[in-house]
C-alpha cells in the first residue's frame, strides 16, 4: 500500500492539560479504506512512542516499512476492504503532527517553548480530527503500548464516542519503573552537549549520541532477558576473543548501538523528551478519584484487554489491573495474555495467539454494531 | 476447572434453565463452550471467567467476552446484580472455599445454576464401603492425589451450604450415565443415591420463582 504525507492544518485552539491553548493545530495523519454511508466502520489505531500514523502503508520521509502491515490492510485482520483505518500522528510528535521540532507562529521551531503536553492532550487532537472526518463514533480504538493508554484515555473521556476498545501490552498509569528508565532516556539527551538547552535546531547541532543512548536503554526494555539471551547470548562480534577494550566486543552491545543509531535519523530529541514526559504524567485513575474502575462506567462498548508473558515493561499485572477496574465498572471486557518470550515488543510481532484473539474480539464487536 | 466434552448432561439442564436474553456470568467456563451455546441457543448476553489462560484464549479467539480469574478470588470484582443468572458448572468441588463463592454468586446474580458430581451416588459409596479405597469412577476419573477437587460432597450437604448461602432451592436435576431425569423440587435420599452429577436451579431465597 502506498501513503503520502497528509498533514491536516487546524485553526482552533486546543486546550491542554498544562492549562495552555495550543493554536494552529497540525495533525499528520492517514487513513486507508473507505468510509461507509453512515461513518460506522471507522477503527482509530494509536502508535506507540517512537512510532507513526504509517501502520499499514510504509512511511515516504523514512522509507521505513509499515509498523503493522501483518495486521492491517486488505484481507487482514483489521481489514481495510471492510473498516476505514485511521492512525494518526500523536500531538508532539515528529511526523507531521505540531510538535517540539514544528515551525512555530513566530518563524522559529518551537523547541522547549513547546507546551507539556499528556496523553490526553494527544487524545484531544485524535478527536479533533475525527470531528474534521464528520465521524461521531469509532468502530474501534486500538493501539499497543502508550497507544494502549490512548485507547483508554478515549473511553474514559469519550465513552459514547468508542464502540470497541483494545489496549494492547498497556497500563492505566506509568509506573516508578517506567517513569525511571525514560528518566535515564531524557538525561542521555539532555547530557549532550549538541541539545543545546533544546536550541539545537537553530544552533545548527543535533544530539544524536544523547539520543541513542536514549534508545538503547529504552530498546533493553522492550525485549525479554530469555529473548536477548535467544538471539545473542554472549556471543562476540566479528571477533574470537574479547579485545580488552571498550569496543562493541559482544553482538548485543553492536545491536542495540544500531539500533541506537538508526533511531536517530527518524526520530527528534525533543520529541522524544515530550512524549516520554506525557507517559510518565499519565495515571488515568488520578482523575477518577483514584478509582480506575470509575474512569470505565460510563463506557458501554466491548474492550478486549491483551497482554504478552514476558513483557516486564507494561508487564501483564498492569493488564489485569486493568481488567479487573473494568470488571468491577460492569464493562463487558475479555483479557488475553498471549505466552511469548519476546517481551514487549511481541506486540509488533507474528504472534498468532495474539491475531486469533484481535480476529475474535474484531468479528464480535463488528456483529455487535451491525457492521 | 476444565470441560472438555461439547454435548454434556449438565449444559442441557443449564441451557433449559436460562430464560432468552438473560445476562449469564460462567464461572470456571473452561473454553467456552457452553457460554457459546447460550449465546446462540438463547441469545443471552454472556460473559465467562477461566482459571486457565489457555480456555481464556480459547474463548476470546470465539468473540467471547471472558477474562482470567479465580473463582476464590475474583467474584469479589463484579458488581452486585450484575447478572440475571450466574452459572458454576463442575466447579465448586474445585474451589478452596465453597461457602465464599456461593455468597459471592447469590450477590452477583438473581439466580444460581450449580452443578457437581454427587459423593452420595451409590456406586461411589459401594466403592470406598467394599473396596476401601477412595472412589474411582466415571464422575470422579481422577486419583485421590490427581484431582483438582478440593471439596467433594453429596447432594444433600451442598442442598444445606446453598440454603445456608441464602439460596432458596428452585430444581434439582438428576444425572446418571450421562442422561438427565425429570428436574424435582427437592433433594431426598433416594435421589442422593441416584444422582452421579447433579444440577441445582438456586434464587435467592423469598424470590417468587420466574
Amino acid at each position: 500500500m502506498t501513503s503520502t504525507l497528509q498533514i491536516l492544518r487546524l485553526d482552533i485552539g486546543l486546550p491542554l492539560d498544562s492549562g495552555a491553548i495550543f493554536s494552529p493545530l497540525e495533525i499528520g495523519y492517514e487513513t486507508w479504506g473507505e468510509l461507509n454511508a453512515d461513518k460506522s466502520n471507522a477503527v482509530l489505531i494509536c502508535h506507540a512512542l517512537t512510532g507513526d500514523q504509517f501502520v499499514a502503508g510504509p512511511n515516504p520521509v523514512t522509507g521505513q516499512p509499515a509498523w503493522w502491515a501483518n495486521l492491517v490492510g486488505p484481507g487482514r485482520i483489521i481489514d481495510t476492504n471492510r473498516y476505514f483505518v485511521i492512525c494518526t500522528n500523536v500531538l508532539g510528535g515528529c511526523m507531521g503532527t505540531s510538535g517540539p521540532a514544528s515551525i512555530g507562529p513566530d518563524g522559529q521551531p518551537y523547541g522547549l517553548s513547546f507546551p507539556v503536553i499528556t496523553i490526553a492532550d494527544m487524545v484531544r487532537a485524535q478527536a479533533a480530527l475525527i470531528d474534521h472526518l464528520g465521524i461521531e463514533r469509532l468502530f474501534a480504538v486500538i493501539g499497543g503500548s502508550m497507544g494502549g493508554m490512548q485507547v483508554l484515555e478515549w473511553i474514559a473521556s469519550r465513552p459514547d464516542r468508542v464502540g470497541a476498545a483494545m489496549p494492547i501490552a498497556s497500563a492505566a498509569r506509568h509506573s516508578a519503573q517506567n517513569i525511571a528508565f525514560h528518566e535515564v532516556g531524557r538525561q542521555a539527551v539532555m547530557a549532550d552537549p549538541d541539545w543545546q538547552g533544546g536550541a539545537y535546531q537553530t544552533k545548527g547541532t543535533k544530539p544524536v549520541k544523547g539520543l541513542s543512548v536514549a534508545r538503547m536503554a529504552a530498546h533493553i526494555t522492550y525485549l525479554s532477558d530469555a529473548a536477548l539471551h535467544r538471539k545473542f547470548g554472549r556471543r562476540l562480534q566479528d571477533r574470537n576473543e574479547v579485545a580488552f577494550g571498550f569496543d562493541a566486543d559482544f553482538q548485543i552491545e553492536s545491536y542495540l548501538r544500531y539500533q541506537g543509531s538508526r533511531f536517530v535519523d527518524r526520530f527528534d530529541a525533543n520529541s522524544y523528551l515530550y512524549i516520554t514526559r506525557a507517559m510518565d504524567y499519565f495515571d488515568l485513575a488520578a482523575g477518577f478519584n483514584g478509582r480506575l474502575s470509575d474512569a470505565f462506567t460510563a463506557f458501554k462498548g466491548r474492550a478486549c484487554v491483551v497482554s504478552f508473558s514476558s513483557d516486564w515493561h507494561y508487564p501483564p499485572a498492569d493488564s489485569r489491573h486493568i481488567t479487573r477496574a473494568m470488571i468491577g465498572a460492569g464493562v463487558e471486557v475479555s483479557a488475553f495474555e498471549v505466552e511469548t518470550d519476546k517481551g514487549h515488543d511481541a506486540f509488533l510481532l507474528d504472534e498468532p495467539q495474539f491475531h486469533e484473539a484481535m480476529a475474535g474480539f474484531l468479528a464480535a464487536s463488528a456483529a455487535d454494531q451491525g457492521l | 476447572m476444565s470441560k472438555a466434552a461439547s454435548t454434556r448432561a449438565d449444559h442441557e439442564i443449564i441451557i433449559h434453565a436460562v430464560p432468552q436474553g438473560a445476562r449469564v456470568l460462567d464461572v470456571g467456563c473452561g473454553d467456552g463452550v457452553l457460554l457459546h451455546r447460550l449465546k446462540q441457543e438463547r441469545n443471552a448476553v454472556v460473559r465467562g471467567m477461566e482459571l486457565s489462560q489457555a480456555g481464556v484464549n480459547a474463548c476470546v479467539a470465539k468473540g467471547l467476552s471472558v477474562v482470567q480469574g479465580d473463582a476464590d478470588l475474583d467474584l469479589a470484582l463484579y458488581p452486585d446484580d450484575s447478572f440475571d443468572i450466574v452459572v458454576l458448572s463442575r466447579t465448586i468441588q474445585a474451589t478452596r472455599r465453597p461457602e465464599m463463592v456461593l455468597k459471592q454468586m447469590h450477590r452477583i446474580g438473581a439466580k444460581a445454576v450449580v452443578s457437581l458430581p454427587n459423593f452420595g451416588f451409590w456406586q461411589v459409596r459401594l466403592s470406598l464401603f467394599l473396596r476401601g479405597r477412595m472412589p474411582v469412577t466415571q464422575g470422579l476419573p481422577d486419583s485421590w492425589h490427581e484431582t483438582e477437587n478440593l471439596h467433594l460432597c453429596t447432594l444433600l450437604d451442598f442442598d444445606d451450604l446453598a440454603k445456608q448461602s441464602g439460596f432458596d432451592l428452585e430444581s434439582v436435576t438428576r444425572i446418571a450415565a450421562g442422561k438427565a431425569s425429570a428436574p424435582s423440587r427437592a433433594t431426598s435420599s433416594l435421589l442422593n443415591w441416584l444422582s452421579e452429577e447433579a444440577v441445582f436451579v438456586l434464587k435467592r431465597a423469598g424470590m417468587a420463582a420466574r
